[in-house]
């Protein structure tokens, strides 16, 4: 058993455990992080299959930006998850059976017989000078650049819709009334008010100033 | 390593995943992190046949792949945040308003 078996092993295994882990515990936010250990033991998976961009992304994006999001949430929210998984083993009969049915329909197909090494052999290793994102950066902004934009339209519109299903302030917009501005006239902007004058407050201050003065001198 | 042991283990991740959608019926937020665990088990499906076939195009479609699943979990869980703030709940069996 080489090294690259060793780790292959040793991380489907990790990934499998994760993955059960992740339908199982009763906590979210410890579900929550099965879920990120899922990702990362799936990511040296592919990085054994030379996909080194990706399995850097799934990392970065998924580990560092959707499970975050998965956190978040899952804390803000005031559930008892405890209640939520009652219930579990009423359907764990019918799950078991349906999986077992879909894991040996796939596995039927994909078994070594239709897959293994001797009818599709193992690739050559790329050497050194092979860059991985080079690669995909060529075809994607070559071959698929358009969809590489559209992809990006998703990603904007994916952003205005989540904050504007989120959004709790006040719904209305600010914007400039142009016919309003127009329509406007004088007597909407000044108002003329008719009242008595006023005494000015510099002299009633001199007077009170003058008063104590007097008083001062009755005293002594 | 051939190519059938990825497909083995991704099959596995996908059945899981199916077992955690059934037995978890009441929880969204679990219905939802199962969905990307399907994914994960599609995408590995997609790496490992864009390596032994020696086709890159495949690590593309993974990259496409990424960009959506990331919308639709943003997206779905502000709707679970929209939906736990007018039922104070997120259990699947309290949502019945459209019922007939």
């Amino acid at each position: 058993m080489n090294v690259e078996q060793i780790v292959f092993y040793f991380f489907a295994a990790l990934t499998i455990i994760a993955a059960i882990g992740v339908i199982t515990v009763k906590n979210a936010v410890q579900a929550v992080l099965c879920l990120v250990l899922t990702f990362f033991s799936a990511a040296v998976l592919w990085m054994l299959l030379e996909a080194e961009f990706l399995a850097i992304t799934l990392i970065l994006v998924y580990v560092g930006a959707v499970m975050v999001l998965f956190l978040f949430v899952v804390m803000m929210l005031d559930v008892d998850y405890a209640a939520l998984k009652q219930g579990f083993t009423r359907y764990l009969p019918l799950g078991l059976f349906t999986a077992l049915a879909l894991f040996a329909v796939i596995y039927w197909v994909v078994r070594s017989k239709y897959f293994g090494s001797d009818v599709i052999p193992e690739p050559a290793k790329h050497g050194a000078e092979y860059s991985n994102v080079k690669e995909l950066g060529r075809l994607l902004y070559t071959e698929y650049f358009y969809a590489f934009e559209i992809a990006g339209v998703i990603l904007l519109v994916a952003i205005v819709a989540a904050i504007s299903l989120t959004f709790r302030g006040r719904r209305e917009r600010r914007g400039q009334s142009v016919p309003g501005q127009h329509k406007v006239s004088k007597e909407d902007r000044l108002r003329v008010i008719k009242m008595d004058a006023e005494k000015a407050p510099s002299d009633e201050l001199e007077q009170t100033a003058d008063q104590n003065d007097e008083q001062q001198r009755g005293n002594s | 390593m051939s190519l059938s042991h990825y497909l083995t283990v991704s099959a596995i991740l996908f059945a899981i995943s199916i077992v955690g959608i059934v037995i978890n019926r009441k929880n969204v937020i679990t219905l939802l992190m199962c969905i990307e665990l399907m994914l994960l088990a599609v995408n590995t499906n997609f790496i490992a046949f864009s390596r032994y076939l020696g086709d890159e195009v495949g690590q593309i479609f993974v990259f496409f792949i990424l960009t959506v699943a990331a919308a639709e979990a943003a997206i779905g869980l502000a709707i679970l945040v929209v939906l736990f703030r007018t039922h104070r709940a997120i259990d699947v069996e309290q949502l019945e308003e459209l019922k007939g």
